[in-house]
């Protein structure tokens, strides 16, 4: 399968690849490519010009400093599932990072690809939100001309497809807490057997002390337009002990922050995937904690 | 736009569209037919080709993004006629039938192999995850590839 024709050009740094955002107007930057070729060998999307910046040395690399996991939006999902810094400071991360498509996928996908596609079925968006990440974005606007500007995780997922990246910008870093000893994080998902998507994903991370949650931060995504946070779940955990009977109680209530934006299909209905969306919160907070065997 | 890069050890510099994939460029404008087309949408793995080291699947990477790229395909594999042993294991173990997916299984292995010498099978399974076959079951191929891991530890 072919796309249909376009221009390309080769970016050496993230300012040129502005430029060239921004002196083309219908161009589109390729990283990876492995959502953005699929999607135009299939003929869902036509671009006029690919802007590829996969070259950019500068928007590689892991990082940890200061408390802050940092990963360059070109780093492949296989870096970061090889990284030591991303498995020591953000098991969640690197264990999701794991579980993405396959080793070819892994070898070739990128976190700033996979992140500003947006895809609904993606694992990295709703695993970012619980994580608090933080985006580095680049471009010609932001608070300053040619400056950058800096968008959380949950300000940054609009919809399907559809990300607070302005048309002349590109996400270059990524940026992330690490996780304290009493921070327990996890992702737990069903996944589609065949691609590997999630039918139903679900992110928390627990701030546990003398056996007392005291923070949540909680997100399902797959079978919403965006990953969404779960604050009725994040309330009913705080204050609380982590045993079954809390746990079943609070991740129960995560239909209450959903809203009526579900989707389904002919493998899960979205029913179905509201329902799965609880048992996964329970699975994931089980795993984090090591509260209780996987059931 | 022109691109150059080294395919099998050989330099090869062609004037390609940008549309161009890099399956299609292995294929039609080299020749090299051994790196399958299956299911055109990065799912079966029968297009795997090793770039720089790492499997890619080259029915989703343009030609013009693995310009200045090491390539190796199957036919890159073998040493003088000599087959590589994991060529060896998987036709001393029956493992293919039709063949379509070998070429995109052997070259898998061999990165598998490479980050894992002594892997368990569960492990080769999860290796395999982007190579479908649809004759074996895959009972051969695992097999094919312990027997490789042995014979390339001994």
């Amino acid at each position: 399968m072919f796309a249909t024709k376009f221009d390309y050009q080769k970016a050496s740094s993230v300012s040129e690849a502005i430029q060239l955002l921004a002196s083309n107007p219908g161009a589109k930057i390729i990283a990876g490519g492995h959502s953005l070729l699929p999607m135009m060998k299939l003929r869902l999307t036509s671009i006029l010009m690919l802007i590829d910046i996969g070259g950019i040395e500068e928007m590689r690399g892991i990082s940890v400093a200061n408390g802050i996991l940092r990963i360059g939006a070109l780093t492949t999902h296989a870096e970061i599932a090889d990284s030591h810094d991303v498995k020591d400071n953000a098991g969640i991360l690197w264990e999701t990072a794991y579980g993405i498509g396959d080793p070819q996928v892994r070898n070739r996908g990128t976190i700033g690809g996979n992140i500003s596609h947006a895809d609904p079925a993606s694992d990295l968006p709703t695993v970012l939100k619980v994580m608090d990440a933080k985006f580095t974005i680049q471009g010609t606007g932001g608070i300053m001309r040619g400056g950058s500007r800096t968008v959380s995780a949950d300000d940054f997922f609009l919809g399907p497809f559809e990300t607070a990246l302005g048309e002349n910008e590109i996400l270059t870093t990524i940026e992330m807490p690490v996780l304290a000893a009493n921070q327990h994080a996890e992702y737990a998902k069903m996944a589609h057997p065949a691609t590997s998507f999630a039918v139903v994903g679900a992110g928390i991370v627990v701030t546990v002390e003398n056996n007392i949650c005291t923070a949540a931060r909680v997100a399902v995504g797959g079978f919403t337009p965006i990953p969404t946070r779960g604050p009725s779940v994040e309330q009913a955990l705080v204050g609380k002990e982590l045993n079954e009977e809390n746990i079943v109680a609070a991740t129960s209530l995560i239909h209450n922050d959903l809203g009526s934006d579900v989707f389904g299909d002919v493998f899960a209905s979205a029913e179905y995937r509201q329902a799965m969306a609880a048992i996964e919160l329970k699975h994931a907070i089980y795993h984090a904690t090591g509260f209780a065997h996987h059931n | 736009m022109n691109i150059q890069l080294t395919v099998n050890g050989k330099v090869q510099e062609k004037d390609v569209d940008p549309r161009l994939l890099l399956v299609h460029f292995i294929r039609d404008d080299l020749g090299l037919t051994g790196t399958k087309i299956g299911c055109d949408t990065s799912q079966c793995g029968a297009c795997v080709v090793s770039m720089d080291g790492k499997t890619v699947k080259s029915c989703t990477c343009l030609a013009v993004q693995a310009n200045g790229s090491e390539i190796t395909t199957i036919e890159g594999v073998s040493n003088n006629g000599e087959l590589d042993p994991v060529q060896e294991a998987f036709w001393n173990n029956h493992g293919l039938q039709c063949g379509y997916c070998t070429s995109g299984m052997i070259i898998t292995t061999m990165e598998l192999l490479k980050k894992n010498a002594n892997p368990s099978d569960d492990e080769i399974r999860d290796g395999l995850k982007g190579n479908i076959c649809r004759c074996t079951g895959y009972q051969n191929i695992v097999k094919s590839i312990q027997a490789a891991a042995e014979v390339m530890r001994s």
